[in-house]
């Protein structure tokens, strides 16, 4: 049906360890956001271009800030959480309207928080045999994938000697 | 069933084998999850969940309700072109997976749920015993 996410075995020794590690850890163990922060990303390589994969759920990618600058990429924004936003947005255009009438002049009880909420940026360097010009970007079931073309490799020639 | 090179085998012998063999592919499979992460609201008329499942298309979400429990579980689906090797890995888990016990004020037959941009969204509403009812006072 589907592949396995990465060369996974490559990291079934890292996923061992971070099984024994949860023993230890068990609040923080298996968490999506357990390294690295928001979005957590994930870089492939292949010979035509670099992938990165960036687990951002819950963005407007309109307002993604995806910028490429000297081999740098970076990826910014921010993240309304439904706990901060005010009772008008929290309510979201999806819940019905009675609920949204009702909901704004109730308390409410937060029994959990634990998703990524406020402005984000992460970075990552690319490999220097990309090309700038060649790069594009798309939004997919929370997650946003960015493509850099790579150029190639120069061909090896012999230099004459006078 | 899900492919994920790891745990395979295990899920494939459980179709056959015991009970006790199921469990434990079961148990296997929740050790290689990835427990996403959540928002859960209340108030006075039931409970919001807000689950992040990156990668998730709607047609590998399952939200199901299995005595008093709720479970979430959804396998990620990514486009990867061929020959890519991986380079800096975050997530490698392939799925998400979590449990709730919901309680007994809870109408579990009015869930009503939607996945958009990666987040699911689940409304349980409070059965109409438990909602919060004004008693008109007359006069006599």
């Amino acid at each position: 049906m589907s592949r396995p996410l990465f060369a996974r075995e490559l990291f079934n020794d890292l996923d061992r360890f971070q099984r024994e590690m949860s023993s230890l850890f068990e609040f923080s163990a298996g968490r999506a956001t357990a390294r690295g922060g928001y979005p957590a990303l994930n870089v492939g390589l292949s010979p035509e271009a670099v992938e990165v994969y960036a687990f951002a759920p819950g963005l407007d990618p309109a307002t993604v800030g995806v910028d490429l600058d000297r081999g740098v990429l970076s990826l910014s924004g921010e993240r309304v959480s439904p706990l901060t936003a005010k009772p008008s947005e929290a309510a979201a255009p999806q819940a019905d309207a009675a609920a949204q009438a009702t909901a704004s002049a109730d308390k409410t009880l937060v029994h959990q928080r634990e998703r990524f909420a406020g402005k984000f940026r992460r970075v990552v360097s690319l490999p220097d045999d990309i090309d700038p010009e060649q790069v594009s970007a798309s939004y997919k079931d929370g997650v946003l994938r960015v493509t850099v073309k790579r150029r190639p490799a120069p061909q090896p020639r012999r230099i004459d000697i006078h | 069933m899900s492919t994920t090179a790891v745990h395979t085998p295990a899920a494939d012998d459980a179709v056959s084998a015991s009970a006790s063999a199921s469990a434990q592919a079961a148990r296997r499979r929740d050790d290689y999850a990835i427990q996403p992460a959540v928002d859960v609201i209340e108030d006075a008329q039931g409970i919001t969940l807000y689950a992040d499942l990156p990668g998730v298309p709607r047609e590998q979400l399952q939200l199901r309700v299995d005595n008093d429990r709720l479970i979430i579980e959804g396998d990620i689906q990514l486009d990867l072109p061929d020959g890519l090797k991986a380079g800096h890995v975050e997530v490698s888990r392939q799925f998400y997976r979590r449990a709730f016990a919901l309680g007994k004020e809870l109408d579990a037959d009015q869930i009503a749920a939607e996945l958009t941009h990666g987040v699911l969204r689940v409304r349980i509403p409070k059965a109409a015993h438990a909602q919060p009812r004004r008693i008109e006072v007359r006069l006599s």
